[in-house]
């Protein structure tokens, strides 16, 4: 039985009910052409999806796709994980959508569609075993989101925000895909396993100059998609043209995608010696340019957009543990993979928390405005303002906001048992910087309300969409409860 | 769980609590008067802690050099080596009171006068959430949970400096929430330290060093002292301090001076001198210097202060900078005349503060050139102003003498020529402490009333009189028996002593 395959379904499972999903919204949208109808389609294909993922994530690892030894699709407790956050993040922002959607601003069909689209790649990714499953699973992820980024009617922001994301994006694809072929025209393997032990195996081959270029290629190519300083700059603009719900996806789920292909390529395919002093430069680059720029802004997401920057680096700093000898032993190594993924969850909850806080005070299909516009929200919303304010001070690392504080001391925790006590102290200071911006909005919401401010500055009275409500309330205590119980994530992240 | 341990929980359960209900309860008078009696009751949970446990251990050889009285320990986070351990000894119970106390008496004269800014009832409710995280702070015997502790106070602190404060309240209350947050990752970056070190954050286990290298030590202890130095404060790092204390409503500047910068006193012996003992013997020269600086800063500084309320926050780096000079010494002596001088200065600068607010209330000014003659108009408010600042400047008799007549003493008696120097230095800033008390009290008391006092009526209301009388009464029972807290530190500070010098 040469060349025929045995194909474990049950492992494809959580990726045939996230393209399942996409197939069933475009029906649903052809047949019924009811809104209503569509969303709650989008929204239980996305829930059912995260459902799949954990059972199947439950039954231990599943591989399937198999040459030899080498798997293209492996699922695992981790690629389990990141799918049911994937598809829990599309369902958050999908509900954050609801307003927008309903009140025209958007094609419903499209958008719903679009959106799954991007949750299967989303979902594939982290079981992505091999180079080109990985390239087309971020692909996958990252393409309808040019559409969406678009797709404000009559907004010219938007189309300029869509057309920087899309040019910047191909570049990176380009280079990704460039890095990839490069390693392959080394060694022959495109597994990623593989690719670590060819490597290991010959060690001829990690001296040649092509390796080392191939390694920063891809590297480079990926670390644009999760917007690391020096390629970054298509991050705010995009953002702040995006409706509000696909910003909040960019800082989310996109983000996490970018993440999770530069810790797969990272963790089980390229040698720690050359990917860790990399990683660690990008890291200190990345929140030290975030936080500095997000002092200076004024427009809400523009500013979340920035620290969204910064939050990055926070994420790749573990990793930057890798530049150094005691960084590279198997313990550490380990820690180093699982604190970038604890931090990475805590990051979107709380990230998807802000942006649900955002999006509940400001009017139905609006902008994110300036952070004067959010003054005084306090005293006309005070619990929609109080969950904001939760999620912003997490994302400080402050209490209340405990999630964001457990997640700091991963991080700060994870380099100092890797040696790297050095890029511990640049994450504690960059705390520092970032909460002086955090504390800004925050402070903004209770401020009291400017005397006179008919239209300009203040925040007015906005009625709350109950979809929107129910969004920030779960992401609000799944911040609390993560903050009270973080073992959970802890546990998970680890395996 | 035994009493203690339902006392150490309680401590912490019933603010905790006592804050949701503040928040819950939808009147403000009735809110506040929730919030008085939380405090209240935490207080009477804070000083039973004194009973029992004692005399536990016997001393032995392999005894730890902390002994709680009673302790609870419980897993919270294993992946981060975090337990929910509390424990209470003679080093921290009578911060632990200090604190329940002064959080009492600031929301009962919170009952009377609200600041302006925003409701009583909130500014109860943050008073609470920081007496949680100062209580914690003190009663914490894991490294991780007292970090934690250690950043609960700051946000809610800032919300006070900001929501209620003076004129210039914002920039206050932004420079104090950076200062601390730039103190606090430092901590949190020496508590891992020591934790990869050590693999344990159990501080019982790592009192003495638990074995660790010495430069580990050395990197340790540097990170936890500039941690502490921040909160404490000491000079250079002080300069987030005058500006807090003046823009901070009264109840906030009491809460602030009273107990928040005992935090860093605390931390400084418990954690950074125990845990790292041989990074302790190797800064105490510097930490020496920099605390006898800042006696010496401190007190000229408020020789040239033009506000009431600067002066007294000033006053402060002065103060704290004898505490810090009796840690420095490492002498048992010294730790002793730090934990009085912290109790004392808690006790004095809390009424200082209640009385500088109670003259800018009444006058509508803080500034010393419009202020005189306050004992023509009201002799009482004067009188207590005088006690105050008398007791302040280290009067024998009264709770300020121990701390500052130590300190100094137990650097003349290390000796050698840099500590008596240190030590001579010192008494020149106590009797500089001196000088600027009495000129305070020269210009605020003395002379014919200025047009601001002259419309002051002489009468106290009934709150505040119930707010300062503990205070005064404390202040002369620590002067006149100052083993009250000497008494339950006596043992724990030797046996810290004991693991510093093995």
């Amino acid at each position: 039985m040469t060349g025929v395959q045995s194909v474990d379904s049950v492992a494809l499972l959580p990726a045939y009910l996230a393209a399942g999903t996409a197939v069933l919204v475009l029906l649903t949208d052809l047949l019924l052409a009811r809104a209503r109808a569509t969303i709650a389609v989008a929204a239980l294909g996305a829930l059912g999806t995260a459902v799949g993922a954990v059972l199947v994530g439950l039954g231990g690892e599943r591989r399937t796709f198999c040459v030899g030894a080498d798997c293209s699709w492996i699922f695992g407790g981790r690629a389990a994980l990141v799918a049911a956050v994937v598809a829990l993040l599309t369902l958050g922002v999908l509900g954050l959508s609801v307003p927008a959607l309903l009140a025209g601003r958007s094609p419903v069909g499209e958008y719903a569609f679009l959106l799954a689209c991007s949750m299967t790649g989303g979902v594939v990714l982290g079981a992505a075993g091999d180079l080109i499953t990985l390239i087309v699973a971020l692909e996958t992820l990252t393409l309808p989101l040019y559409v969406l980024v678009g797709l404000r009617r009559g907004s010219l922001a938007s189309a300029e925000a869509a057309l920087t994301f899309f040019v910047v994006s191909v570049v990176a694809t380009t280079l990704t895909l460039l890095g990839a072929a490069l390693l392959y025209a080394v060694t022959g393997g495109l597994h990623l396993d593989r690719l670590s032990a060819l490597l290991a195996e010959r060690p001829e081959l990690r001296e040649l100059p092509l390796t080392t270029a191939a390694v920063a290629v891809l590297l480079v190519g990926l670390a644009f998609k999760v917007a690391a300083v020096p390629f970054h700059a298509w991050a705010p603009a995009t953002y702040d043209g995006a409706p509000l719900p696909v910003a909040a996806y960019l800082s989310t789920a996109s983000k996490l995608g970018g993440l999770v292909a530069l810790l797969a390529v990272v963790q089980r395919a390229l040698p720690a010696d050359q990917t860790g002093p990399v990683l660690a430069l990008l890291a200190v680059l990345t929140m030290t340019v975030g936080n500095l720029v997000a002092l200076r802004q004024r427009r809400t997401v523009r500013l979340l957009a920035w620290s969204s920057v910064a939050q990055a680096g926070y994420i790749l700093a573990p990793l930057g543990a890798l530049a150094l000898a005691a960084g590279r032993t198997e313990e550490a190594r380990s820690a180093a993979y699982a604190a970038a993924v604890t931090y990475a969850v805590f990051f979107v909850v709380l990230e998807l928390a802000a942006f649900a806080g955002v999006t509940a005070l400001r009017p139905a299909g609006a902008d994110g405005g300036t952070v004067d516009d959010l003054r005084g929200a306090a005293r006309r919303h005070p619990w929609r303002a109080a969950a904001l304010g939760l999620a912003l001070v997490g994302l400080a690392g402050l209490p209340p906001g405990l999630a964001g504080l457990f997640a700091k001391v991963t991080v700060v925790r994870a380099l100092l048992d890797g040696g790297a006590a050095w890029l511990a102290l640049v994450v504690a200071l960059n705390a520092v910087i970032g909460l002086a911006y955090y504390l800004r909005v925050t402070a903004a919401l209770w401020a009291p309300t400017p005397l006179a401010a008919p239209n300009g500055g203040g925040a007015a009275a906005v009625p709350l969409v109950g979809v929107v409500a129910v969004v920030l309330a779960v992401a609000t205590v799944a911040a609390v409860v993560l903050g009270v119980a973080p073992q959970l994530v802890l546990d998970l992240a680890g395996r | 769980m035994s009493f203690g341990q339902v006392l150490l929980v309680a401590v912490l359960a019933v603010p905790a609590l006592g804050a949701v209900a503040v928040a819950a309860t939808p009147r403000d008078r009735a809110a506040r008067l929730v919030g008085t009696v939380a405090a209240a009751l935490t207080l009477l949970a804070a000083v039973p802690l004194v009973f029992g446990g004692r005399g536990w251990f016997a001393w032995s050889a392999d005894a730890p050099a902390v002994r709680p009285w009673h302790q609870l320990d419980l897993p919270w986070v294993p992946g981060l080596e975090l337990r929910f351990h509390l424990g209470v000894d003679g080093i921290s119970w009578p911060l632990v009171v200090l604190t329940a106390l002064l959080t009492l008496l600031c929301c009962a004269y919170t009952m009377w006068r609200v600041p302006d800014g925003g409701s009583g009832r909130a500014l109860v409710a943050l008073l609470l959430v920081v007496e949680v995280g100062i209580l914690g702070t003190f009663l914490a015997l894991d490294l991780v949970l007292f970090f934690l502790f250690f950043e609960v106070v700051l946000l809610p602190m800032y919300a006070i400096i900001a929501g209620w404060g003076g004129a210039d309240r914002r920039r206050a209350a932004r420079k104090f929430a950076l200062y601390t947050l730039f103190g606090s990752v430092l901590l949190l970056v020496g508590v891992y330290v020591v934790v990869a070190a050590a693999g344990t954050a159990d501080v019982v286990a790592l009192t003495g060093g638990a074995g660790m290298s010495r430069g580990t030590q050395l990197a340790a202890f540097t990170l936890l002292a500039l941690a502490f130095a921040v909160k404490s404060p000491l000079w250079p790092l002080h300069s987030w301090l005058p500006d807090a204390h003046t823009q901070a409503p009264t109840v906030g500047s009491v809460v602030l001076a009273g107990v928040l910068l005992k935090m860093g006193t605390y931390g400084l012996i418990r954690v950074a001198v125990g845990v790292a003992p041989e990074g302790a013997r190797w800064a105490s020269p510097v930490l020496g210097v920099l605390a006898v600086a800042a006696i010496l800063i401190g007190s000229l500084v408020c020789l040239a202060q033009a506000d009431v309320k600067r002066l007294i926050a000033y006053s402060s780096v002065g103060h704290m900078g004898f505490v810090l000079l009796g840690v420095a010494t490492l002498t048992t002596v010294g730790l002793q005349a730090a934990l009085i001088g912290n109790v004392a200065h808690g006790v004095i600068t809390g009424l200082l503060f209640f009385l500088a607010g109670a003259v800018k209330d009444r006058t509508g000014t803080g500034t010393l050139a419009e202020l005189s003659g306050l004992r023509e108009t009201a002799p009482r408010l004067a009188g207590l102003l005088a006690f105050a600042a008398i007791a302040s400047l280290g009067l024998p008799g009264l709770a300020g003498f121990w701390g500052e007549a130590f300190a100094v003493i137990a650097a003349v008696q290390v000796g050698g020529p840099l500590w008596t120097t240190l030590g001579v230095l010192a008494a020149v800033g106590g009797a500089l402490t001196a000088a600027y008390f009495l000129r305070l009290l020269r210009q605020v008391t003395h002379n014919r009333p200025s047009p601001a006092v002259g419309q002051v009526g002489p009468g106290l209301a009934g709150a505040e009189l119930t707010a300062w009388v503990p205070l005064v009464l404390l202040a002369l029972a620590i002067g006149l028996a100052p083993a009250l807290v000497l008494g339950v530190a006596e043992a724990p500070v030797d046996a810290l002593i004991g693991v510093v010098f093995p």
